[in-house]
Parts: structure tokens; sequence; C-alpha cells
């Protein structure tokens, strides 16, 4: 199958940049990141359905010439799915700047604190709590 | 009576118990202990049925199309399991109503999961089938564990709970995979098919050999025997019961379960005889040096489970019959011996040997029991302890004569050897219990001891008096166990079961063990401090604890290393892998064959010119630094492949795409309002050019896959059926359409699902509490104080109601006029689309989207109350209802005997309107279009009019701070 190359540079710089974006800090640029990336995916499907074509409406044209439909139907789907994940972020980003006065995602707090045990050399809470500690039926000293 | 209601039966009245102890206290158990006694009982009226050899079975099917089935069988291995776990389960639960005290803490989770143990493990002895069996023997794990745990406050308590847990459900994993194993190999899950028709081969042989680590596990064999005496800080109840008489046999009914048709396995006899002499003595040694007589118990019953382990494992005839004899009698001696320690304890407050002193004067009756268990447990005539060690010293003589297929001779004198001296030690240890426990011991001021309730001594007095009994009935014991031994191979001579053989070896064997014992006993002390010195300093315990500080700190490091914390970095790994793997896998597709990929420039010269601009205005948005240049350049991109879908012959996604950029867009812009105008200022460093890097070669690589991925194409596409399938079967000419509302319908589905999870998300995060915050009528609104209603006469009527709460520097008189001339044309044109659809681009999702712009150019027009005008529904309203008639449109079909989302047409006429044609998919499609409209009524209520009410209130704030601070000055 041939392959559009002016289809590929188009994905190859939304994903690229999407990326770069995804990689920010700021929870807006992230976002924006995530609009490229899907911008990028839907082209992808443009560039795998084939060649281009007339409309997939049946009774408009023949049928041998019609792009293909069903990556059409996919990229409908992943469209409006896009929409909702960008306002559910979009209200993350907000949520965020109300509580922290920035929409910046922050370090794992736990996860340092996970990092600190690994560089002691320490072993985590929940095996201190189970296992430290010796058992009482087997003392030391015995006799009858 | 089906078997698999004995197992449910005990879990009801479990469900039932905590019911039953707020009512009756302690005396539930009472109440509780009905069932196992009801089930003993019908245990016993089952000998009829299995006494020839018979089996009882009953199976439920359970998933018929993967063969899964609950099947439950008796004969009589299980048969004698039965009644050891139901008959001693009633003792022991009439015994706990007197053990505890009413009020006890955990007294209610206690009784649950006793009762709900004593029917996990009746199923597990039921349990005909592989994983059926599985099944409750991990559900006796998880009882045993809750029971350790009896009191979580207590360090050693839960550590003991856990060490049990992690240890046999470890051993018991492994059998899962040795049973998935063996079912393969046999073709069936059925244990008494498999049994009856074993398979071999090598696969066979690690298949029981993994399950014998299981069944080790399970019944404290070593290496696992540590977890035994840890699970001491059980209550006495739980010692006697599970961790002496039946859960711990689990492992030992496996072993005999399977002996009849693997005994000859590979590695069977190694491993098993081997371990099990090796515990045999271990348990024993330990048992000498204990000074807590509910530990020395506990070793006394590891030493006691590896003598059983090798019994059942030699595979003879005579062994099996030695054997079953010694299961019962083992459950006979130790329960009561356990149960007499629970009385000594809670009677004295102590279990310290050198602390008891008189014990035995003062309860004569609880000592007697004591006395003959422990007589038993010794193996001392006429006690049926002694009738089955002579029959396995028979069996073990067979052994070492090389009858046994698969031991040589000089194997089998080694295990006599054992053995006997296991036994030796199992005198010493019984001697120094019950001179510990009972004897008045100079030098020791005699103990205090309450004398205890007469019930409470009756169940250790019953099973002393069964273990005296049942000595004198070895011959009807032959004749019961009988169908079960013969299912193993003869011996050179015919077993019986009987307390006389005649002079022999094996009476040779038993006084040489009693005398030894005897002389164990009186060394007592040098031998203490023998055992002291000498103590290994590993210990399989040691082991385990070390096995699992490094399983903890191999995690800690782990996370430590790749959980930093940080998002961008977990993105980067995630990118590199994608990099390397599928990375790697591209380059060797390119390296290997090239040649397939044909390129072509374009297809239509306008690609060229808007790919340019995408490119373009994607590089623009990664060098922005302001938050709305970056977003309306994103937006660029987003028609840019708007466009793009048009050229390329899709206008269902040109038209979707370029509706959810302008939502999408004016969305950002609502919430953009709240945030800082620039992004955050940070600095370059050296990690950007990095991120660079990354970028680029990412996105490169990701054209790369989907340029390898297309040219490897050669099949012809599954849609190029849609054309047809389409008008046939979906009755509508729009391809993309039917796709969404009948070929693939299920997607859509799912996809609106998806949006109301979204739409509510966004709706918690903004509103947090409630998404009903009261929409208001503009005509509900009082008027400021000195402002006159207008009369709203023809001529005099507004062009909108909602923009007069809007402050006047914010009114576009414009604006409002071209809103009111436009909205109903759009609106129509919506329904247009919604309709037109089916056959015509457009559709739900389109049509949702020009109505909900119809909504945002009001709301933007006239603020968040022309919103409210526009659409007084609560968007949630509108979300579930959308959703529901796209499930009811789903359904309906099959009330007409359709499938689920098939689609029926129907030609309506309406006059001079035309006949339109109408598909019933089209419902479907309103449901669509509703959660479409709901969806974006619910973004602009949240980041329009909610954001617009915090906005007035911080200014509000403002102010008043403003004017506080200007009257100071």
């Amino acid at each position: 199958m041939q392959v559009n190359l002016t289809l590929l540079v188009v994905v190859a710089a939304l994903m690229g940049a999407g990326v770069y974006l995804l990689l920010e800090r700021s929870l807006t640029r992230v976002l924006v990141g995530l609009v490229l990336i899907s911008n990028g995916v839907n082209v992808m499907f443009l560039v795998a359905s084939g060649r281009a074509g007339t409309s997939p409406i049946v009774g408009s044209s023949d049928p041998d010439g019609m792009a293909d439909p069903l990556p059409q139907a996919l990229v409908l789907t992943a469209i409006v799915i896009t929409l909702g994940t960008v306002a559910f972020l979009l209200a993350m980003a907000h949520r965020s700047w109300q509580l922290n006065g920035n929409d910046d995602v922050q370090d794992d707090v736990e996860d340092s604190a996970i990092r600190k045990l690994a560089i002691d050399d320490a072993n985590s809470d929940s095996y201190d709590l189970s296992t430290k500690g010796q058992h009482e039926d087997d003392p030391v000293e015995e006799g009858a | 009576m089906h078997l698999l209601a004995v197992a449910v039966a005990h879990f009801v009245a479990a469900a039932a118990a905590p019911a039953l102890v707020r009512l009756l206290g302690r005396r539930a158990f009472l109440v509780l202990a009905l069932l196992p006694a009801a089930t003993t009982v019908w245990a016993l009226t089952l000998y009829d049925d299995v006494k020839d050899g018979g089996t009882v079975t009953s199976v439920v099917d359970w998933v018929p199309s993967i063969g899964l089935e609950l099947a439950f069988a008796v004969s009589t291995l299980q048969w004698v399991m039965l009644l050891i776990v139901a008959g001693i389960g009633v003792l022991v639960m009439t015994y706990c109503a007197w053990y505890f005290k009413d009020g006890d803490p955990g007294l209610v989770i206690f009784t649950t999961s006793f009762t709900a143990f004593v029917g996990a493990m009746l199923g597990l002895v039921l349990a005909d089938d592989l994983l059926v069996l599985f099944v409750f023997w991990e559900l006796t794990t998880i009882f045993s564990f809750l029971l350790i745990g009896f009191e979580p406050t207590k360090r050693a308590s839960r550590l003991a709970a856990m060490e049990a847990l992690i240890v046999t459900t470890l051993g018991g994993l492994v059998m899962f995979v040795g049973m998935l194993l063996l079912g393969q190999e046999a073709g069936t899950y059925r244990i008494t098919g498999i049994l009856a028709d074993p398979p071999s081969g090598p696969a066979v042989t690690v298949a029981v050999l993994l399950i014998l680590v299981g069944a080790v596990s399970k019944s404290a064999i070593f290496p696992f025997h540590f977890w035994l005496p840890g699970a001491m800080a059980a209550p006495t109840p739980v010692s006697a019961y599970l961790h002496a008489a039946s859960m711990v046999k689990a492992g030992i009914y496996l072993v005999a379960l399977l002996a009849p048709a693997f005994a000859g396995v590979p590695g069977w006899h190694l491993s098993l005889l081997t371990l099990g002499t090796v515990t045999m003595l271990i348990g024993g040694w330990r048992a000498l040096r204990q000074r807590d007589i509910k530990l020395l118990l506990a070793y006394g019953t590891v030493s006691q489970l590896g003598f059983l382990t090798v019994v059942f494992a030699i595979g003879s005839r005579t062994a099996a019959l030695a054997g079953l004899a010694m299961l019962v009698a083992h459950a006979l001696f130790k329960a009561p011996l356990f149960l007499v320690v629970g009385i000594v304890d809670k009677q004295t407050g102590t279990r310290d040997l050198r602390e008891l002193s008189g014990v035995g004067r003062a309860m004569p009756a609880v000592a007697a029991a004591g006395i003959i268990a422990g007589a038993s447990m010794a193996g001392l005539p006429p006690l049926l302890g002694f009738v089955g060690k002579e029959s396995i010293f028979a069996a073990l003589l067979e052994l070492a004569h090389g009858e046994t297929a698969g031991v040589p001779g000089w194997a089998g004198w080694l295990v006599v050897a054992g053995l006997v001296a296991g036994s030796a030690l199992t005198v010493g240890y019984t001697v120094r219990f019950l001179w510990g426990a009972f004897a008045s011991k100079p030098g020791v001021e005699p103990t205090v001891v309450k004398a205890p309730h007469p019930a409470f001594t009756v169940s250790p007095v019953l099973l002393a008096a069964l273990c005296l009994g049942a000595g004198f009935a070895g011959a009807p014991l032959t004749t019961a166990f009988a169908p079960y031994a013969d299912t193993l191979a003869p011996g050179s001579h015919e077993e019986y079961l009987a307390l006389w053989h005649g002079f022999g070896l094996p009476l040779l064997f038993s006084v040489v063990a009693i005398a030894v014992g005897v002389g164990i006993f009186l060394v007592r002390e040098p031998l203490c401090r023998f055992q002291a010195r000498t103590a290994l300093p590993v210990t399989a315990e040691g082991v385990y604890r070390f096995g699992m500080r490094a399983v903890d700190r191999s995690a800690v490091e782990v996370t430590g290393s790749f959980q930093r914390g940080s998002v961008a970095n977990y993105l980067a790994i995630i990118l590199l892998v994608v990099l390397a793997l599928p990375g790697y896998a591209a380059v060797r597709a390119l390296l290997d064959d090239s040649s397939r990929i044909e390129l072509v420039g374009y297809d239509r010269l306008a690609q060229p010119i808007i790919g340019l601009v995408i490119v373009a205005a994607a590089i623009a948005t990664v060098r922005s630094r302001r938050r709305l240049r970056a977003v309306i350049l994103a937006g660029v991109t987003g028609y840019g492949c708007g466009l793009l879908f048009l050229v390329q012959g899709a206008p269902d996604i040109a038209l979707t795409q370029v509706l959810v950029e302008t939502v999408t867009l004016v969305v950002f812009v609502l919430v953009l309002r709240r945030l800082p105008e620039y992004f955050t200022n940070r600095p370059l460093t050296r990690r950007r050019y990095w991120r660079v890097a990354l970028a680029a070669v990412f996105g490169t690589a990701a054209a790369v896959f989907v340029m390898i991925a297309a040219a490897a194409r050669t099949a012809s596409p599954v849609s190029e059926a849609f054309p047809q399938a389409s008008v046939d079967f979906a009755y509508g000419k729009n391809i993309v359409n039917t796709t969404l509302v009948d070929m693939r319908a299920w997607d859509t589905m799912g996809e609106i699902s998806v949006l109301v999870a979204a739409a509510t998300g966004v709706a918690s995060l903004i509103f947090l509490d409630t998404r009903m915050s009261g929409i208001r009528r503009v005509a509900d609104i009082p008027y400021p104080k000195g402002v006159e209603k207008q009369p709203t006469r023809p001529g005099r009527r507004v062009w909108l109601p909602g923009p007069r709460t809007l402050s006047p520097d914010r009114r576009s008189i414009v604006f409002e006029v071209v809103t009111r001339l436009v909205f109903h044309v759009i609106m129509v044109f919506a329904i247009y689309l919604l309709i037109a659809g089916h056959n015509m681009p457009g559709g739900g999702f389109a049509a949702g989207m020009v109505t909900g712009l119809a909504l945002m150019i009001r709301y933007l027009a006239g603020g968040r109350y022309e919103l409210d005008e526009a659409a007084p529904i609560d968007a949630g309203v509108l979300i579930g209802t959308g959703l529901f008639v796209a499930a009811l449109a789903g359904l309906a079909p099959m009330a007409f005997g359709g499938t689920v989302l098939q689609s029926y047409d129907v030609y309506v006429d309406l006059g001079f309107l035309g006949e339109p044609h109408l598909v019933s998919s089209v419902v479907f499609d309103i449901g669509v279009y509703l959660v479409v409209v709901g969806l974006i009524l619910d973004l602009l209520r949240t980041f329009g009019s909610r954001l617009d009410r915090q906005i007035l209130r911080a200014e509000r704030e403002d102010d008043s701070v403003s004017r506080a601070t200007g009257g100071v000055h």
C-alpha cells in the first residue's frame, strides 16, 4: 500500500511537539500537548486508511473510489473522547490552581520518602510493623 | 443430601454467628456446634455407602461451556477425614463455650471464622475437583490466618498470623500450578477421574512434585515446619482443632489421596520419606527443650505430622491401613492434649512447666484425660496410638525388606532407624509434658488451681475415652479402613489392626522406643544444656525472615530507583521503552525489507499546504510562553486536521473535528480566565535539551511505526463490505454514521459512557459537592432597588432576557441581536443534522456539538442567567436521559425478537411534508445527541457559570479589602 509522506511529516511534527509539552510540569502545557498528540493520532488513522477518496456515502460515488469508512468512524469516536479528556484535565488544572496557586504537577512526597529509604538501605514501614523483633516462643536460655 | 450443602450450611451458620453471639454470648458455640454434630451423624450414615469401596458423588454444573463443575465425592479416605473434622469440631466448639468469657473482644470474629473454617475444611475434604479443592484449601488458610491473629493488637499475634499465611499461601500457589499442570495432562480436573486413570510422563512428575510442595507447607513439614509453633499465638481451641486435628492434616490427606496413583512418580519417595523423617526428628528434638507446654505440644505435632507423611508416602496396603489408624489416633490424642493445656492455662494462669506443680492432684479428671491421651501419643498399649504404631512398624519393615517399588532396602532401614528414634523422642517429650503439666515438683510451690467448670472438661475426657475405646476396636477399624488400603499394593502379609500381633520386630521397636524415651526424660537437664550448646546458627525460620527482608529491601530499592515521584520521569521511562522495543522491531523491519514501502508525496495538492500550516503551528505552540497563545495555536493544528480529513474524503469527521475544536477552544478560554497569563517561569536547564531530543526522536519513531504498519497491509480492508451492509442492514447511506449507530454501536455505547464519566468528573472537580446548584430563571431574580420593571408588551420585548443581569460595560447589543437571530436557526440545523445524519454527513455527535455551540453563544452573549434561560434543565438529567435512551434503543430490538442494537426501518407518511424514511437506530443517535448536549451544557455550567460566580466573589472580596485598607489610610 502506498504511504502518504506529507501526512507522515504531519504525524511526526504533532507527536513530537505533543510529547515535548507532555514532559512539562504545567498542567495546561501537558493538556495542550495531549491535544496535539490526539490530532497526531487521528492523522495516523488517515495514513493507515489508505488513499484519499470520495465521501463514504452510498450512491454519491463509486464504492471503489470511496475513502475507507471504518477508520473514519474510529477517529470520530476518538475526537469526541478527546473532548471529554481535555475537559476533565482542564478541570484538574483549575482545581490544582485553586488549591496550590499554580497548575504545576508536583513531585510525589511519598515517592521521595521511599527514595530516601532506598538511599539509607532501610526497610519499609510495613516490614518493620510485621516482622521486626524476635519470636517469644524460642527463648535463648532454657531449662527444665 | 447434596455434598456441597454440607459446606454451604456452615458458611450460612458463620454468617448468622454474629447475631447468635450477640444474643447468647459464648453459649452461641453450643448452638453452632449442632451443625457439625449433624454432619457427624450424617457422615456415620454414609458408612454403608463407602464400606465396600463405594463412592458417593454429587456434581453441580457451574460453567458447563468450559467444563467447570462443583464436584464432590466421598469414599473411605474422605469419610475418615469427614468424621475427624466434623466430630472433633463438635467437641472443640462445645469446649469453646466454656473457654471464652462473655464479652471477650473478638469473640464475634472468632465464632464466625471458626464456623466458616469448619465449612471450608469439610469442603476441602469433600472436593472431587482439583480447582474446587484448591479454593477450599486457600479458604482454610485464610480462616487460619484470621484465627491466629485473634488478638490483632499483639505484635506476636500479627506476626505469627502473617508468617503462617505467607508460608502456606506460597505453598498453595505452587500447588495450584501443579494442579493446573496435572489437570491439563489428565484432561480432567475431576480427582476420581485422575486417580482412576493416572497420566504419566515428565510433566506429570513435575506436577505431582509441585502439588507436594503445597502439601508439605500446609502440614508444616521441614523446611516449612516453623510456622506451626508460631501459630500457637492463637487461642487454644484453634491450636487443638486447626493446628493439630484438622487443617494441618490437609497436606497429609493430599499425600494419602495421591499415593494410590502417584507413589511411583520419581522423587515422591525420596522427598517425602526424607522430609518426613527429618521433620519427625527435628520436631521431637525441639519439643524436648520447650518449657511452655503448649509449644511443647506444637513441636510434638510437627513431629507427628512428619511421621504421618512418611507413613502415607510409602504407598503400600499395610502403610495405608496403619496411616489411617495413626491419623485417627493423632486427632484423638492431640486434640484432648491441647484442650487439657487450655484448661490448665485458664485455671492456673500459666503454661510454664517450671511453675506448674501439683496440678494433677487438683484436677484429677483433667489429668486422667491428659495421661490417657499422652499414653496414646507415646504409643503405649492398649491405646489406639499403640495399635497404629505397631502396624506402622510392620509397614516400615516391608519397606526395609525392599517390598516397596522404588525404595532400596538400605534406604528403608534408614527410615526405620529414623522413625524408631523419632518414636523414642515422642515418648521422651510425652513424659516431659505429663510431668511438666501435672506432676508435683520438689522445691516448687503447688500452683493455685481454680476448679474448672465440669462442662469445660467434658470434651477432653470424651476424646481420651475414645482413645482408649478405639484401641480395642482393631477389627472393625480394619474393616472400615480396608477399602482405602486395598487401593494400594499389598505387602507380603495381610496386615490388620490389633493390640497384639505376637512377638516380633514391631513389638521390639515399641519396647526400645519406650525405654529410650524414658531414658531421655531422665537426663532432661543435661540434654537441654546440650541442645542449647549445639543449636544451629541457621534455622528455617531465620531463612524465612532473611527472605522476607530481602523481598522488602529489593522492593524499596526498585521503587526508589524507578518511582522518583516525578510524572515527567515516568513518562520518559515509558517513552524510552516504546523507543527501545517497538523501535527495535521497526529498525529490524526497515533493514530486512524496505523495498515494500512505497512512499507517495501527497494524494491531493491541498495536503502539503495544510500540512505546512499544521507543522508551523505545532512548533509555535511549543515555543509560546503565553497560555492563550499556546491554546489558540493548538486549535490551529486541530482545524488543520479537520481540513485534512475533508481533503481525505471524510466529511463527517471533518465536521466533528471543527465543532469539537471550537468547543475546546471556548472551554479553554473560559478556564484560562482564571489561570495566570504566562506559564510558570522555569530556568532553562540541560534537561530541556534531553526533552527536545526525546520528543524529536519519538515523533519520528511514531511516523515510522505507522509507515511500516500501513505499508505492511496486504489484505483488503474489512470495511469493503460496509457499503452494502450499510444499506441492507442499517438502512442508511452514510457509512460512517451507520458504522457508529449500527455496525459498531457497542463502541459508541462505550464512548458515551466515557463522556458521562468525564462530565461527572468535571462537575465534581468544579462544584465539589453537587451539580444541582439551582437553575434560576431571569424572571425569578428580584430587581435591584430603584429599578422599575418594564412592561413586556409586544414591541417592548428585549432581544435576550439574560443580559440585563450583566453590568452594562460587559454587554454587546450587536452580539445580543445576532444571537437572537441565529439561535433558532442553529437549533433547527442541529435537528436536521441529527435526522439526516443517517444518509448524509451529520449524526448525533455533530448535532450535539452544534446544539452545544448554540447554547455557548447564548451564554457568551448573555451570561449565566441567559444559559439557564436557554436550557433550564440540569445537565446531569440530560446526560442520564441520553444514556438511558441509548441503552433502551439498544435493548428494544430484543422485544421484537431481534438482537441487541439491531436496526429496523419504517416509512412515515407526513402528507405534504414528504415521506421520511425513519430508522430505529435514530433513537440510539438521539441518545448520543442528548449525552453530547449534556456534556457541553455541563462544561458551560462548570467552566462558565460556576467560574463566573467564583470570579465575582473574588472581586467583591478584593473590593472590600481595598475599601478597608483605604479607610485606614
